[in-house]
């Protein structure tokens, strides 16, 4: 068995060049962030992250980016459904554009975002005038991060309810189940897990999001302020180790966030195969 | 026979109400939230005339900073995109331990926030950093300079060509790489011959999103950079600054470009993704 995997030659090259990659670009700079924070000693790490105004800033960004990955998830879903399912005219033109928030800059579609939901924006003029306030708000965030997590769940439920067997769908139709019915029982079991997965690609790209949200969240201290500009006016006072404990907790927060949902999807699948 | 019978017995089974009325949805959805404000961004930028518009897009800085994307992105894109050819090759080629281990270091920068990203290489490089002293004596700037705008693209844009064609080479196996190495085929000509054409249109759609979000990257570069006007200033911050001064529609004129920029690379997606579709 040893001998065999070595068939192919190359092995000490491409790995050697992996890893050593690896770590000069991820690894070394990472544990920078770590030495840092290490060397701040814990009083003063907890003074700086219990701060109201940072934990204000960490719940900004994690409800946000919550409530923004949910909408994604039903628009999502609906999205996905509608392209497999259903033929109509210009399908391929929605198919396409649906990426685009991955192709555009995201400080692109933050002025953009914030021009038109602003008080005389195209949106913005009609959502004042029913008592909303759509620009340097919760309101707005929530708008530009569910801008950027739009094709996450799409591309993600998409293949899987492409390549989803009919026979179970067909046999709970001859035997007389509604619709509705038949997606709840038959359909979303199936697509549960992918729906899981975008769901937390969406989230983690929120919380983390910065290009897209400065400009329209009006970065009003205690209110709309998000975690990564803390860490950008900690920088700019020069405060490196307050950054780093910013950035330290931020990271833990989210990567419990991604753990919790890989361990979720585990046990479905574990189950599944029971 | 049996697949097509089915879908039509669904398919008239389908509520046309529901139908149409989740095609509706849809339809507003991506005309609120995507139509809208590309419209919105021509519409602004063109606000003043035409002639506003080309002046904006000539000046110099404009054309310093689209120069510097294009540097930092090919640069980028080059390097990620070998790296991830490597990486790829490495995992599924061969056996050998902490395989698992590698995959999940690959994804980390997805999980990391750009200005994070940009933060670790102020850490490492900046004041009061372990390379501090041998960057002074030898007089290399990298923090507020052009080599950290590069090192912070290519931290946030690491995966993205790894992660399209590992799946693509997983699927493909060994079989026929080991039979070409066994002829005495070298590394090369197998990586060329055999595993190249399969992977295509993987690799293409990789370096394709991994140059998209190279040239706009924004959280990353604008914490390293520095915001040095001519020098040091990405398109995407050139964006930033020209609307912080209120200068509204040359913002706007500048972020058109890259709106054109990511209009062509929607069309190359698609036409990739049409194309390995068809050979499939």
């Amino acid at each position: 068995m040893s001998k065999s995997k070595r068939v192919i030659p190359g092995f000490k090259l491409t790995m050697g060049f992996s890893l050593v990659y690896l770590s000069l670009i991820v690894l070394i700079p990472l544990s920078a962030l770590v030495i840092k924070t290490a060397g701040m000693g814990i009083d003063k790490f907890f003074d700086t992250v219990l701060q109201a105004r940072i934990l204000h800033g960490y719940l900004v960004s994690f409800g946000t980016a919550f409530i923004a990955a949910i909408i994604n998830s039903i628009f999502g879903l609906i999205l996905a459904w509608v392209l497999v399912r259903y033929n109509f005219p210009f399908k391929r033109f929605i198919d396409g554009i649906i990426d685009l928030p991955f192709a555009l800059p995201t400080a692109v579609a933050g002025i953009s975002l914030t021009t038109l939901y602003s008080e005389n924006g195209w949106i913005g003029k009609i959502l004042y005038s029913f008592g909303i306030k759509s620009s340097f708000s919760i309101f707005g965030i929530i708008v530009a991060l569910t801008f950027i997590g739009i094709p996450f769940v799409v591309r993600t439920i998409q293949p899987v309810l492409e390549d989803l067997d009919n026979q179970y769908e067909e046999a709970a139709t001859m035997l007389g189940a509604s619709r509705i019915r038949i997606f709840f029982k038959v359909i979303f079991p199936e697509i549960a897990a992918p729906l899981l997965t975008g769901f937390g690609l969406a989230f983690a790209r929120g919380v983390g999001e910065y290009g897209s949200v400065v400009f329209i969240a009006g970065n009003i201290p205690m209110k709309t302020e998000i975690a990564p500009l803390l860490i950008m006016s900690k920088l700019e006072q020069y405060d490196y180790s307050g950054a780093a404990a910013i950035a330290i907790v931020m990271l833990c927060t989210s990567f419990l966030i991604l753990f919790a949902i890989n361990v979720i999807q585990l046990r479905n699948n574990k189950l599944k195969q029971i | 026979m049996k697949y097509k019978l089915g879908k039509t017995l669904i398919n008239k089974s389908e509520n046309k109400f529901i139908k149409y009325g989740l095609i509706i949805i849809s339809v507003l959805f991506l005309i609120l939230m995507l139509i809208i404000p590309l419209i919105s961004i021509i519409s602004e930028a063109l606000s003043k005339g035409f002639n506003a518009y080309v002046k904006a897009i000539s000046e110099g800085y404009t054309i310093k900073a689209m120069n510097l994307t294009f540097i930092t992105t090919i640069i980028v894109t080059v390097m990620n995109t070998l790296f991830g050819v490597c990486v790829a090759w490495t995992i599924t080629k061969y056996k050998f331990k902490g395989k698992n281990l590698l995959g999940a270091l690959i994804d980390l920068p997805f999980a990391i926030s750009p200005v994070i990203a940009g933060l670790i290489f102020v850490l490492t490089f900046g004041r009061g950093s372990m390379f501090e002293g041998i960057l002074k004596q030898t007089d290399i700037r990298v923090v507020f300079a052009i080599p950290g705008i590069i090192l912070a693209t290519l931290f946030v844009t690491f995966p993205f060509v790894a992660r399209e064609i590992i799946p693509l080479m997983n699927a493909q196996g060994t079989d026929e790489e080991e039979a070409a190495a066994m002829m005495g085929a070298s590394g090369f000509r197998i990586f060329r011959k055999i595993t190249l054409p399969n992977i295509k249109w993987g690799l293409i759609y990789g370096v394709v999103l991994c140059s998209a979000r190279a040239m706009g990257e924004f959280g990353a570069v604008s914490v390293v950079s520095g915001h040095i006007r001519g020098k040091t200033n990405t398109l995407p911050l050139h964006v930033e600054i020209l609307y912080n001064e209120y200068q509204f529609s040359a913002a706007f004129a500048v972020a058109s470009i890259l709106v054109i920029i990511a209009i062509i690379i929607l069309i190359i997606r698609n036409i990739v993704e049409w194309k390995s579709k068809k050979e499939v």
